[in-house]
């Protein structure tokens, strides 16, 4: 066995507790990935938001998310990546519906990688929260640990009923049964993208170059997805809009996925207080609680005046 | 320490002939068991297996249902046998010598069906070897930061070390029974006493090795249960998110094992009527006493749970607490629970009521179910309540989950009753103890 290794002169070799010490310093510290290359962020701007429905149906084509037929979706077991939450304000006709898209926000502390036993989710270099089908055991634990509720777990190996397998998109794995899935970025693009970076010879992504499905269907723009790490970047602009609140902010998870705040009148505004889902989307923002939401939406049903849970 | 006297070797005829002489009604029962536990255990567990993880109630966000309550309640049925057996090895109370067999045998069988449960539990069981942190050609490790893991090596140890004591003590009695046993029998206790021969210098080595045992398995009495309730106070869910669960789950467990002992040894006085000689009411008395202070400590810190989450008055925590206490049939269920386990065992203050078997066994069974509950109102239900309001759910189990939850009962049983027969469930020489100096040379 001749292998021949590379010579190293012994004054510049590191010790072994040396290199675990920079192996360290560089992995799994929260922004490790701010000393990389990007820091992918999406900035939805609820103001534009009209709850149309196309991003959940673009993730639904790009992503290979199973279609589970009536009786899964009435018990609430839709694949869905992206789901529009619908929170009804006032009574009919006077009735006002918010809509709040959430998906995966890929959390940079985030609380679902903590309970993985099998690494099957971890941080990427790129500030992405990536889910590795093939490594998944299905213990649950992330989407237990998950405030957002956004994992989907595969409860049966779904099937594409022919031709309807022929539409996959062969960039995305098919998932098989017992297995946890969610939103990726649409990862497989961001690949594609930096594959055409380098190909034309650029070493970064250009601003607006890569756009998940939801971001690329959405027909109001409301979804803007770049870099943070480019300060002239769109989302870097956007994400010191006075307008930003991040999604549950109190837990500290740090998402990257960033909300812009509706601009509206509250439906029945009176002097001093706020009114239902503007208190409550206030709440969001400024303390991430969301039992008030719910209080403040069941509230309004029956009484016209609620101050919110403040 | 019973009053009357009784001879070694009729100690040695009482508990031999309960393992040699095995009626046709116990057979019955061993089938009946066996069967209820194919049907209401293996084949839905197969069905799940081939079907998918689907079968049951579970939904996102109510992930964790049925099956991680009875894994935690598992936990808790083995976790006697441990305090029983080590801690109070350690402290040498003399109470603990007939009854500690019975309950590290139910600690042995107790984790097998928390295995199991592992295995139903999990999305592809078939890969639950991932788990285990080995160097392989995939390159692949395992992520210590998680509470999974601190289980997969708390239960790991726990299972092995429970193995070792257990066999370690029955050496003295695969002696005794290989004398007094023919047949099948005689070979395999000829093989498993290890060629005892009841010497001083092998009772002083085995003395010495039991008490390093039990030193040994001793913190795990404390560290078991913590970590399994890690699993859950280290999220940030409402209802997990909480310091108190570490002690709240060991004392927990150690009730539920308490009582799961004692409704064991009940009805083994019952089937067998000679073992009333040696599981008195002086053990009753004691295990009495210790249920009672379990009880006083477990209501402290459900009340401590409840206000903890109170004082914090956050809106999810609040709701979160309502959901569990005041909503229906969560609320039915709680106020059931603090019955059977903090009001109902105040029967226990009486000695005379403490030393009725018949009476103990009834309560044992409710603080069981108490305990149960205990677990399922915290497991499912914390998560029906999570943060955004649109994702809030209702879990509801399915037959599978019902049939296998029980079906597990029986297929302990099952185990419990096959092994009795063949591994002496009362100890001869820890029994020998108890009745003083010998008064024949024949025995151990």
């Amino acid at each position: 066995m001749s292998k021949k290794t590379k010579y190293i002169d012994p004054a510049d070799r590191k010790t072994i507790p040396e290199r675990i010490k920079d192996q360290l310093a560089a992995y799994r510290v929260p922004g490790y990935y701010e000393k990389f290359d990007y820091h992918w962020t999406m900035v939805i701007d609820l103001d534009r938001c009209n709850g149309c429905g196309s991003c959940t149906t673009a993730c639904y084509a790009e992503n290979n998310l199973p279609v589970v037929g009536k009786s899964e979706v009435g018990i609430g077991r839709h694949m869905g990546w992206l789901r529009l939450e619908r929170y009804v304000e006032g009574e009919y006709p006077d009735v006002k519906v918010r809509f709040l898209p959430v998906m995966c926000q890929h959390c940079d502390s985030a609380p679902c990688e903590l309970g993985c036993p099998v690494y099957a989710t971890y941080h990427n270099q790129d500030g992405l929260n990536v889910q590795v089908y093939n490594r998944c055991v299905g213990t649950y634990t992330c989407a237990t640990y998950c405030p957002y509720d956004v994992r989907r777990f595969n409860w049966y190996t779904y099937k594409w009923d022919t031709p309807l397998e022929q539409q996959l998109s062969p960039e995305v794995t098919i998932r098989e049964m017992g297995i946890m899935e969610k939103c990726s970025f649409c990862i497989q693009r961001i690949r594609g993208a930096k594959d055409t970076a380098k190909d034309d010879g650029r070493r970064r992504v250009k601003d607006g170059e890569v756009s998940p499905a939801c971001g690329q269907s959405c027909p109001t723009g409301a979804i803007s997805f770049g870099d943070l790490n480019d300060p002239k970047s769109r989302v870097s602009i956007l994400a010191k809009s006075k307008r930003r609140y991040n999604l549950l902010g109190d837990l500290n998870t740090r998402p990257s996925v960033i909300y812009l705040r509706r601009v509206q009148e509250p439906l029945h505004a009176s002097a001093g207080h706020e009114t239902g889902m503007a208190a409550a989307h206030n709440t969001i923002a400024e303390h991430g609680s969301t039992a008030d939401t719910a209080h403040a939406i069941k509230d309004t049903h029956g009484k016209k005046t609620q101050d919110g849970g403040h | 320490m019973s009053e009357t006297k009784i001879a070694y070797s009729d100690i040695n005829k009482d508990l031999i002939g309960f393992m040699t002489k095995t009626g046709w009604r116990y057979y019955a029962v061993v089938a009946l068991f066996a069967a209820a536990s194919l049907v209401c255990f293996w084949i839905p567990w197969g069905i799940q297996v081939m079907v998918g993880q689907g079968v049951t109630g579970l939904n996102v966000p109510n992930l964790w249902g049925l099956y991680l309550v009875n894994f935690i309640f598992w936990v808790g049925v083995a976790h006697a046998g441990t305090l029983i057996s080590a801690m109070l090895y350690i402290t040498k109370t003399p109470w603990r010598r007939s009854i500690a067999r019975g309950a590290e045998t139910m600690t042995l069988f107790g984790l097998i069906i928390v295995t199991l449960f592992i295995f139903i539990h999990m999305g592809r069981p078939w890969n639950l070897y991932w788990t285990m942190p080995y160097p392989s050609t995939r390159m692949i490790w395992t992520n210590f930061q998680s509470p999974i893991m601190f289980d997969v090596f708390a239960i790991g140890t726990y299972f092995t070390s429970s193995v070792i004591f257990l066999f370690f003590g029955m050496i003295p009695d695969f002696a005794v029974l290989k004398h007094n046993t023919t047949g099948w029998r005689k070979e395999l206790y000829t093989l498993l006493s290890f060629n005892w021969k009841g010497t001083d210098t092998q009772w002083f080595i085995h003395g010495r090795a039991t008490m390093l045992f039990a030193s040994f398995i001793m913190p795990l009495v404390v560290s078991v249960h913590s970590i399994v309730s890690w699993d859950f106070a280290l999220s940030v869910v409402p209802g997990y998110s909480k310091t108190v669960f570490a002690p709240y789950f060991v004392t927990g467990a150690l009730l539920s094992g308490f009582a799961g002992v004692t409704i064991m040894l009940t009805i083994l006085r019952w089937g067998y009527p000679p073992f009333k000689k040696y599981i008195t009411e002086y053990h009753y008395d004691s295990m009495g006493k210790v249920i009672l202070l379990l009880c006083f400590v477990w209501t402290y810190l459900t009340a401590m749970e409840i206000l903890t989450g109170l004082y914090a008055n956050i809106s999810v925590e609040n709701e979160s607490l309502r959901y569990k206490i005041l909503s229906w049939p969560h609320g039915y269920l709680f106020f059931f629970m603090l019955f059977t386990n903090s009001v109902l065992p105040l029967i226990y203050i009486f000695k005379r009521i403490r030393t009725k078997p018949a009476v103990v066994m009834i309560a044992c069974i409710f603080i069981m179910i108490g305990m149960w509950l205990e677990r399922f109102l915290i497991v499912p239900n914390a998560l029906s309540r999570k943060f955004l309001p649109w994702m809030w759910h209702e879990y509801f189990p399915t037959l599978v989950e019902i049939l296998i939850s029980v079906g597990a009962v029986t297929f302990f049983i099952t185990l419990f009753m096959i092994s009795i027969k063949i591994f002496p469930v009362l100890s001869f020489f820890e029994v020998k103890e108890d009745q003083g100096v010998p008064m024949k040379k024949e025995g151990h």
